[in-house]
């Protein structure tokens, strides 16, 4: 309590609200897709064949598959006024001091390597579309520990590359899944050989910093059997006044008995479009667990889900979705059960607020001979005054009646009378409403490590301010 | 100097209903008074005006705080004044650890410099307190880690006023129905506790409807509601009569 009390009121609001200069960029394509962009970008990464293929092919699928017309309102994106690939330095640099200063400045504010030194056992940072900086601590080396990003991950691992890749989320699976494939870039590339536990999380920090630039980072992670892995996926963005977007995926491979955490904290500026595609695979007794956190951006469609493909997986979802002044969260989250004895739990939780709009969008899915699953599903919604809007969108398909499933949803509002109690113990109301936002969202919090729990914190308590009550 | 409390002539609506009809009331620092009635003559009304709830309003009458007029500040304000309020129904904060909400009420109310949340007070200053009143109320540390009222027997939550009174370490306070859904034992450890704390730096205006809470507290000055009205005032054994004869004789008295 006391370092975070304190590190919350020292903290300086304004690392999310920067931007560098875009000089420095060594190569930027054309604005706008085409095959031409496709292959340039491919070429410029040396790849093989196959990959130059698949970019081409799901850009074939991106053409001819029409816009969602679900979700969010998607009509203002122009994709003919998007860079698709930018690189901001050549190098991938392997330790911290060969990193351009400049980049480095951009990572002292964002504070990565203090962090690094106490907290991480590897950093991927990705600097526009590029991964610049990755470091892997000697002993995560040594057990076989694959951390890079995903470029570099196709390039030295190419076998195990394309077994996986592609595979739990096919080009043709979404339009903006096949916006990914056909321009991706940078992302992580994750294995863990069987047995091995990663004790540290494994983080990466991603930004958008030229405007109008998409950022289509793909990151694949597999983790053998019986082997266990937390990822952490932290966002900050500065703000800037044209659209862009970002539109990412990510593909989890969980075998036999194997564990997984996902945790992202997105904070996208409010004028990005995130779309993103989240899956995993979990195959007999293992567990996917994704923590998601989508606290920015113009439009936000994320739904994480687990396929439960292997008997007694399991699957936890927990969300928080805040929809500010602009803002509108189409978050959610699917849980597929494909065999016997699986489990899966979702926890929602949204805020809106000062017109904001949440929707929560979720789908469970039973298949015929999955028997005895166990599905719990729990939505609970705020809203901090009366402009603001939330819906809930659940699918249900329940095709074997062994299943044992609850839904639960909840609307609330923050009472007269909350404020009141805690008002009359001193706190003021704006700090009043921080604090009853913060416990709404603790079951979400809790599960973070203790920076990134403050981290949240601060960020609510920032866009939580001004004209509360 | 020691600190006054007054209330005068107040009148209150709620939601257009007029509830306080002319409320006259002192209590200084260093007293224990106990405000009786039956059900629905005004007294958590009484309790919230005097703390500022928005939804009760002064139509007439004052509350005055050593000569200051109050009535328009804002229930934070009046906390750091040295006012403080036993909810008679405390309220839930769902995923607010206990230890996190005194933390912060804790330093709104003790920051040197008045600005509350600016981490004026030393988290080992206020460990070393909430041990302390922990120990001083017999209250076990690990309540602290669970979440505001959430869950709370009847009991507990009562005993979380008093520990926040504890650590809030108020001049004036007023405690609605603090003894009511008390077994025995939680009883004697509340009133104990209001004991202990009581002493020439606190006045406490107690509102109860019995008699065995004043067993174990000994008011000074009791004083019967009735109607939206203070109708008598007077020592200890006011309460005596009123468990002997029940409320109709103040019916029949007013
Ligand atoms: N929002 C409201 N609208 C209308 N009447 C109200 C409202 N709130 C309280 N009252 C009424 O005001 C009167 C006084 O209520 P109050 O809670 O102050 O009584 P009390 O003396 O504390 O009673 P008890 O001993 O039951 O706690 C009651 O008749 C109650 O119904
Ligand atoms: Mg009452």
């Amino acid at each position: 309590m006391t370092t975070e009390t304190k590190e919350l009121l020292n903290f300086d609001y304004s690392k999310y609200d920067f931007k560098d200069s875009t000089d420095n960029y060594t190569y930027k394509s054309e604005k706008g897709l085409s095959s031409q962009v496709v292959q340039d970008i491919s070429r410029m990464k040396n790849e093989p064949e196959w990959m130059t293929r698949f970019r081409l092919k799901a850009l074939e699928h991106f053409d001819s598959r029409p816009m969602p017309n679900w979700g969010g309102d998607l009509s203002e994106i122009d994709f003919n006024n998007i860079y698709y690939y930018m690189k901001p330095t050549d190098r991938n640099s392997q330790s911290w001091e060969d990193v351009p200063e400049s980049i480095r400045k951009t990572f002292d504010r964002l504070g990565i390597p203090e962090a690094e030194q106490k907290f991480l056992s590897g950093v991927g940072a990705q600097y526009e579309s590029e991964v610049v900086y990755h470091s892997l601590l000697k002993d995560l080396e040594d057990k076989g520990v694959v951390f890079l990003d995903t470029d570099s991950g196709l390039r030295k691992y190419p076998d195990i590359f394309k077994k996986y890749f592609g595979t739990v989320i096919p080009p043709n699976d979404n339009k903006f899944a096949a916006l990914n494939s056909a321009v991706w870039s940078g992302g992580s590339f994750v294995y863990v050989p069987p047995g091995v536990h990663v004790e540290m999380p494994l983080q990466a920090y991603f930004r958008i910093n030229a405007a109008n630039m998409g950022q289509f980072e793909r990151t694949l992670i597999i983790v053998d059997e019986g082997a266990s892995v937390h990822y952490i996926e932290g966002c900050t963005a500065p703000v800037y006044s044209k659209q862009s977007i970002h539109s990412a995926v990510v593909e989890i491979i969980a075998k036999k008995s194997a564990k997984v955490r996902y945790t992202t904290i997105q904070n996208w500026s409010k004028d990005v479009y995130n779309l993103v595609t989240k899956r995993a695979y979990a195959y007999e007794d293992a567990a996917v667990e994704w923590i998601d956190a989508n606290i920015g951006s113009k439009l936000t469609m994320k739904y994480p889900s687990v396929y439960l493909l292997g008997p007694r997986s399991r699957a936890e979802v927990i969300s928080v979705a805040y929809a500010g002044r602009g803002r509108h969260q189409d978050a959610g989250a699917k849980a597929v059960h494909m065999a016997p004895h699986t489990y899966s739990r979702i926890t929602s939780k949204s805020v809106s607020k000062d017109g904001g709009r949440t929707s929560y969008r979720g789908l469970l899915h039973v298949a015929k001979g999955a028997h005895h699953v166990t599905s719990h599903v729990r939505c609970d919604a705020l809203l901090l005054d009366e402009e603001s809007r939330t819906d809930t969108y659940p699918y249900v398909e329940i095709n074997d009646d062994t299943a044992t499933i609850s839904h639960e949803a909840t609307v609330g509002k923050i009472g007269e009378d909350q404020i009141f109690y805690l008002m009359s113990r001193g706190l003021s109301e704006v700090e009043a409403y921080n604090m009853i936002v913060m416990g709404f969202i603790e079951p979400f919090t809790k599960e973070l490590p203790m920076t990134y729990a403050v981290e949240m914190n601060r960020l609510m308590a920032l866009e939580m301010s001004g004209g509360v009550g | 100097m020691v600190y006054e409390l007054e209330v005068k002539d107040l009148h209150v609506s709620v939601d257009g209903k007029q509830i306080l009809k002319g409320v006259n009331f002192k209590v200084k620092q260093g007293e224990i008074h106990a405000i009786m009635g039956p059900n629905g003559s005004g007294k958590s009304t009484l309790a919230y005006t005097i703390m500022g709830h928005p939804r009760y309003k002064i139509n007439n009458g004052e509350i005055i705080l050593n000569g200051e007029s109050i009535g328009g500040l804002t229930a934070d304000k009046r906390a750091r004044k040295g006012l403080f309020l036993a909810f008679q129904y405390p309220v839930t904060v769902s995923g607010v650890n206990l230890t996190s909400f005194l933390r912060s009420s804790y330093d709104s109310i003790h920051s040197p410099n008045g600005t509350p949340g600016k981490g004026g007070v030393p988290f080992i200053q206020f460990k070393r307190t909430l041990d302390q009143k922990l120990n001083l109320l017999q209250i076990d540390p690990s309540f602290t880690s669970r979440y505001l009222n959430e869950g709370f027997s009847g009991g507990e939550k009562k005993k979380c006023e008093i520990l926040q009174m504890a650590m809030l370490e108020p001049r004036i306070a007023v405690l609605d129905e603090t003894d009511t859904g008390l077994d025995i034992d939680a009883l004697k450890v509340v009133a104990e506790g209001v004991n202990k704390l009581a002493g020439p730096d606190l006045g406490v205006a107690i509102i109860t409807h019995y008699q065995r809470i004043l067993r174990y507290i000994s008011p000074q000055f009791v004083h019967v509601m009735f109607e939206g009205k203070i109708v008598h005032s007077g020592g200890k054994e006011l309460a005596d009569q009123l468990e002997e004869k029940g409320y109709g004789w103040i019916k029949g008295g007013a």
